[in-house]
Formats: structure tokens, sequence, C-alpha cells
């Protein structure tokens, strides 16, 4: 198995609610992400899922370095980049780009889209001397199925499909090798989205890119990634290939989440069971003792309120082979089918 | 039936000409029934839908021609001060954003009892029990304590129910739902729409269910309306439309969406955008995006055909459209080499300007 391209240790952001306006005073934490362990392999597409608030934006500014972590290590090639400043971080960054969700208000509104797909080369000049930039802004704009002859066009001139495949080209132009992309199709609708899905898809393929995918469309997610984690308040609760969260989720949060998911099939709908979780989330200023879910686990027990379930695979999987054998943050981990198995594909 | 709307029109006065919002919409609820109204954003499924309510705004907006038969009677017909009646009594109303349609400085007691203040003259203290009523049957614990909170201090997902309670207050024989749970997290989304679909049930009301997500869809309602640049361009019980559409843009809809129960290969990708409302296109406006469009579609708009009893399709080629197998079975020419197809597709979209 190849090294991980980038690996997160323990990673922790919390965010200190404060109160008094002069003698600010610390009265708690919101815990954004509270230890998160992940590897991202090369050429991977690696899906993260969850429901809002759970952490997965903060995550995400972390491995591009947008934020600073609380605690943990985040390593780049096997070299710790948790701490790095000035120039080091300035090269590091370059291999680790962002897609933002929003097409509307991502993109400067001031700025031709030459000057906004170039704007990293201001960084980097390395990448592209001067005299070549307008160039590298056409076949950028190509690449991501555009009319290079728009290069002098604003953003609000763009539909949202558009704009968001020109959040791409910008991703793109330094020659990342990693892109985190946080929710980068969700403002978009069903018809474009399938567009700019297909784009990502090949541009990591083609280019073999290490991709982070992150959304709260548990079918998108699935569609694009080769592994996947699914994260509930600040953690990771389960982690695997495809078929094994999919098929054989063994976290009753993970089994939650997939039966809540309306199937359009009304084959595949009849032999469904759905699980109806009591009550919200609870604020991440106050995340429950022992296993976070377990204010609306069905299957909490007394067990789950004194110990923290650790991401690990669960020991009545540890010996056997097969796809319930992936890392489950569950002390009664089970294997439940929720998706129907696809009918002989239609 | 309960509300038929006939060949509704509705246009918008903006600074680039007048957006042609909806343009000849025909939907029928019958009493008890759901009725999910599908389409991309921009479509025309809520301008449709304030009509239907009269509380479109005019200006810019302008009802240009139809009906709107609800129990007989043409709303367009009546007065304002009779609307206002009908409103809240007759029919409901529940929008996607509960904290922006929810009043920030009247605690939701207050809110819920004057439905029954204003509409049935009860006293205060009457009002507030109706409340905690309202509440309890809505599923919101500690209903007697939270009764005196404010919208702010409640979840997304509970402010959702106390919408649904404010809109069933007078238990309406109608009630429209806009994207109702477009705004909330798939586990609680699907304790919202189970909520909204018991209760529709229970108090035998019809509904009318905004959404541009096909599952929601499936799951609760009998019938669905399909929209595009203003107009249905297809109409059938849902188990028929998903089987087997007969219209090309349902048929893209369809196939665009990836499976939760498979690894998909590539997605279909309906190509270009919808049209800008002020510049539809002659013909059939999906010709642009259409893959089996033929010149006819370029100069004659299609009526709704019947494609079988309480089947309809705006398509001129509705039998080669149904004919096809079920999704799956592309009426695509090469993968990827749409624009948009993928990288180093040459694209020929417009922007929409
Ligand atoms: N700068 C900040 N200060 C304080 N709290 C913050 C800050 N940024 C995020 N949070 C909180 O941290 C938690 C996680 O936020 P985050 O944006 O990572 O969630 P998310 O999973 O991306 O959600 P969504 O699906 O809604 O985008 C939330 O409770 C959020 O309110
Ligand atoms: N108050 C308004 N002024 C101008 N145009 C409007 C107004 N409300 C809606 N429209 C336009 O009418 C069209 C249909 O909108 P709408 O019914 O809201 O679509 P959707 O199907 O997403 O609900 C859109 O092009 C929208 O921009
Ligand atoms: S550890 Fe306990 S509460 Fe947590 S998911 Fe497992 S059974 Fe539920
Ligand atoms: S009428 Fe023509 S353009 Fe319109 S959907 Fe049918 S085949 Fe396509
Ligand atoms: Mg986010
Ligand atoms: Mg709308």
């Amino acid at each position: 198995m190849s090294e991980p391209i980038l690996e997160m240790r323990g990673l922790v952001k919390h965010y200190p609610l404060t109160r008094g306006i002069l003698f600010k005073k610390q009265i708690g934490a919101v815990k954004a992400v509270d230890g998160v362990d992940l590897d991202l392999l090369p050429g991977e597409t690696l899906g993260i899922v969850g429901e809002s608030g759970c952490g997965k934006s903060t995550l995400a500014k972390m491995m591009v370095h947008l934020e600073r972590p609380t605690a943990g290590v985040l390593r780049y090639k096997g070299e710790d980049i948790t701490q790095l400043s000035g120039r080091a971080l300035k090269r590091v960054r370059r291999n680790i780009q962002m897609v933002f969700q929003d097409p509307y208000t991502s993109l400067n509104p001031r700025m031709t889209v030459g000057d906004i797909i170039g704007e990293p080369f201001d960084i980097h000049p390395e990448v592209a001397p001067k005299g070549d930039r307008r160039r590298r802004v056409r076949e950028l704009l190509d690449v991501v199925g555009l009319n290079p002859e728009y290069i002098n066009r604003y953003p609000h001139q763009f539909s949202g499909g558009q704009r968001q495949r020109i959040g791409i080209a910008r991703g793109l132009a330094l020659r990342p090798e990693i892109i985190v992309a946080d929710e980068p199709v969700s403002a978009l609708d069903v018809s474009v989205q399938a567009q700019v899905i297909n784009l990502l898809a090949a541009l990591q393929r083609e280019l073999g890119l290490s991709l982070v995918f992150i959304s709260h469309d548990l079918s998108i997610v699935r569609h694009i990634s080769d592994r996947v984690g699914v994260m509930y308040l600040g953690r990771v609760v389960e982690l695997g290939r495809d078929e094994e969260i999919y098929d054989h989720p063994t976290h009753p949060y993970t089994q939650a989440l997939l039966s809540a998911v309306p199937v359009p099939d009304p084959l595949a709908r009849e032999h469904r069971e759905r699980i109806l979780l009591g009550g919200d989330v609870p604020s991440p200023a106050h995340i429950p003792s022992g296993c976070r879910f377990r204010t609306r686990c069905w299957k909490a027990r007394e067990r789950c309120a004194l110990e923290v379930p650790l991401l690990a695979v669960p020991a009545e999987f540890r010996l056997a082979e097969g796809p319930a054998k992936h890392p489950s943050a569950c002390h009664f981990a089970e294997e439940k089918r929720v998706v129907p198995t696809a009918g002989p594909s239609d | 039936m309960l509300l038929e709307v006939r060949d509704l029109h509705v246009e918008f006065r903006t600074r680039e000409g007048t957006a042609r919002a909806v343009n000849g919409v025909d939907y029928a609820v019958e009493e008890g029934r759901t009725l999910a109204v599908l389409g991309e954003s921009g479509s025309g499924k809520s301008v449709t839908a304030q009509a239907v309510m009269g509380i479109l705004d005019t200006p810019p907006g302008r009802i240009t021609g139809g009906q709107i038969l609800f129990q007989g009677e043409d709303l367009l017909k009546l007065k304002e001060e009779q609307r206002r009646r009908i409103r809240g009594a007759g029919m409901a109303m529940i929008f996607q954003d509960a904290l922006s349609s929810l009043n920030p400085v009247l605690n939701v007691g207050d809110q819920l009892g004057e439905m029954f203040t204003v509409h049935r003259g009860l006293s205060r203290k009457a009002a507030r029990a109706r409340a905690v009523e309202l509440m309890e049957r809505v599923g919101i614990p500690g209903a007697e304590e939270r009764v005196r909170q404010y919208p702010h201090q409640f979840s997304g997902g509970m402010r959702q129910r106390i919408m649904i309670a404010m809109a069933l207050a007078l238990e309406p024989a109608l009630i429209i739902a806009d994207e109702p749970t477009t705004a909330l997290d798939v586990t609680v989304q699907a304790q919202v729409m189970e909520l909204l679909a018991g209760l529709q049930r229970e108090l035998n009301m019809g509904l009318i269910l905004i959404t541009h997500d096909l599952g929601v869809v499936a799951d609760v309602a009998d019938r669905i309306a399909v929209m595009y640049a203003g107009r249905i361009v297809e109409t059938a019980p849902v188990h028929d439309i998903y089987r087997a559409p007969a219209h090309p843009y349902t048929r893209g809809l369809l196939e665009s969406i990836p499976r939760l129960d498979q690894k998909g290969r590539e997605l279909y990708a309906i190509k270009g955008l919808p049209p800008n409302l002020t510049r539809i296109p002659p013909g059939c406006a999906f010709n642009p995006r259409c893959p089996i469009a033929q010149d006819i579609c370029r100069t004659d708009e299609p009526p709704l055909y019947e494609v079988a009893p309480g089947r309809r399709s705006a398509c001129h080629f509705w039998r080669e459209t149904l004919g096809r197998e079920k999704p799956g079975e592309k009426p695509r020419g090469k993968p990827g080499g749409e624009p948009g197809g993928g990288p180093g597709a040459t694209s020929e979209e417009k922007a929409d300007e």
C-alpha cells in the first residue's frame, strides 16, 4: 500500500466561547472538530459526509491550512506541516488547494475571470512566468469545459455551474497534488450538478489528483468516492470503501443516515427499513460524554455514556475477512443493511 | 376537484424585459391527495404557488391569464377581503425558510394563538391552550414550557414543525408546502416529512408539495407534475413517471441523479442551461437541450398530449420517449461529448446573461 499523501492525526479545532466585552472570559468551547484521524492516499477520492455543523468545513480548512488546529498533527508526505509558516508553508500550500461550495460568493465580482483564475500565479510566479499567464488561463478554461474566449468576462455573466467551473480552474492553476472540494455542487440544480461531478471525476482521473470530496449528499459521495468517512459532531465515526459503508455499515449513525435518504426507485423503496432518529444533533459546545451519538442512538446502553468508542475495526469483525471489517466507532457495532441491493442495473 | 389551476400565466417586469415566469400552467389536486411539483430553480414552482395563495408580489408580478378554481370558485375573481378569509382557513402555506417566515419578536404561543383569536374569536387563554395542543401534535417535547419561547430558540427542524403547526391550525382543505425540508439535514428531513405526510392523511387535506428532490416525491406523493420554464411538461402518477418517463426532460432529470445503491459510471448530464425567461426559445422551450429535438420542436410548441388516462406529456415525441427502455438505456450520443461532459469538452453553453 502506498504512503498517504496527507495524514491527519488527532486533529482538533475548538473555537472559544467567551462572555464579557472588556474582559473576555472563556466560558466554554465550540468543539467543531474534536479528534480526527484520517489518511488521504495518492490518487484516491476520499469522501466525507455528515450533517450540517458536524465539522466538515472546519476539517477541510485545516487540511488546506486556512485554519490552524487547536491540537493534533497534519503531515504532508510524511513531513509535519502543522506549524509551518512563511516560505516553507507557501511551498506546501501550492500543492493543496481548495474549491469552495458557493459559486455565488466565493468569486470576486470586480475581477475578470482571467484575473481570478490567474491570481494564484501572483503568489507563485515560479509556476507561470508573466508572459505566459494568459495562455495558461485559457488552457485552464478549456480544461474545465469553458470557452477560452470568456477570459475577460465577469463572474455575474456566468451561471452557477459555470462559476463552479471557474472555481475549479482556479484550484487547478498551481497544478496541486491535492484538491479539497467543500460541497462543490450543493448550490447547483440537479441537471447542472451532474455536469460538475463528471468534470471533477474526470479531472481527478486524468491528472491523478488526490481529491477530498465533502458533501452532505450521500448518493453523490458514493458516486465519486473510493473511500468514505462519516462524521458526527466533530469526529469520524465510520470509515471504509464505498461498499463497506453503503452496503455493510456497522455504525448506528451511518445506518440511520443511509436509511433517511429518500430513494426515488419505487421498487427499491418497498424493501426498505426506515430508522427514524429522535431529536436533533446536540450542540458542539455540549458534546455528550462517552459516545457522542448516544443521545440519539436506539442501541445506547450504560457503557455508551461511560466509555468513548474509538475509531477502529470492532472486535467482533476483526477476525473474519469481509466487508464488515472496517473502522467503526461503536461499542455495539453490528452489520445492518439499510440500502436495498441495486436491482439488475436498470 | 379541490384545486384546479387552468392555463395560468404570470409575468414579471424586469430591467431586461418581461420575464414569463409562468406560461400556461395546468394542474389539479384532489381532496386528501398529494401532488408533487418538481423542477429546477427558476422553473416557476413558487410563483405558481404564490398566485394560488394570493401572495404574489404585484408589481413587479402580474397574472396575465388563466383561472384558479378552489372548491369550484375562481379565486382570481374574488376581492382581496374574501381571499384573506380563504388563506388560513381554506388553504395555508409552509415555506422553506421557517426562521424568516415566523415573527422573530412574538413568542411561538402568541403566533400560533393568533390564528385562533383572529379567525375563530377565541380568548387569549383558550388560544394559548390550543397552541400547546398543536405543538404537541407536531411532536415538540415540553410544549407547555416551550410555548413561551421565541423562534430563534428552536432548532431548524423544530421551527419547521412550528410552521407546520401554524399551517394546520385551522385545518385547511389545502396545504401548499414549498420545499419544506430543503433547508434541513437528512435525518431531520425524514422526521419532518413523516410528520407532514401523517397529518395530511389524518386530516384528509390536499397537499401540494413543491420540491426538487425526486426521492422526497416518491415517498409521499400520489401524482407528480414536472415544470420546465414556467410550464408543466409532464404529469402522471408517481410510479409511472419513474418507470417510464414520457418527456425527455423528466428522463434527463431521473438519469442525472447519482444513486445511493450503486456506484455510478459517468452521470448523464442534461447539456446546457434552462432558458432565460425573458427570451424563451420558440417551439418547445426545452429544444436547445433536448437530445432528440427535430425541426418541428423549434417551431411548434407542443400541447400537453394525453399519453394514457391520467398521464400527459408536452413533447411531440412522447411515444418515442416512452418507448425507450427504463432509465439507463440512455438517449445520449457520446458520453462526455456534451458540453460539460468532461475536461476538454468544448463548451457551447451560453452564459445566461
Ligand atoms: N469561526 C468559528 N467560530 C465559532 N464557531 C465556529 C466557527 N466556524 C465554525 N464554527 C462551528 O463549528 C461547527 C462546525 O462547523 P463547520 O462549518 O465545520 O460544519 P460543516 O460540517 O461544514 O456544516 P455544513 O454542512 O453546514 O457546512 C459548527 O457548530 C459551527 O457553528
Ligand atoms: N418578485 C419577483 N420579481 C421578479 N422576478 C421574479 C420574482 N419572483 C420570481 N421571479 C422570477 O420568476 C421565475 C420563477 O421563479 P420561482 O417560481 O421562484 O422558481 P422556483 O421554481 O425555483 O420556485 C424566476 O425566473 C424568478 O427569478
Ligand atoms: S457506542 Fe453505544 S451509543 Fe454509541 S453508537 Fe454504539 S451503541 Fe450507539
Ligand atoms: S418537443 Fe421536441 S424538443 Fe421538446 S422535449 Fe419533445 S422532442 Fe425534445
Ligand atoms: Mg460546511
Ligand atoms: Mg422556489
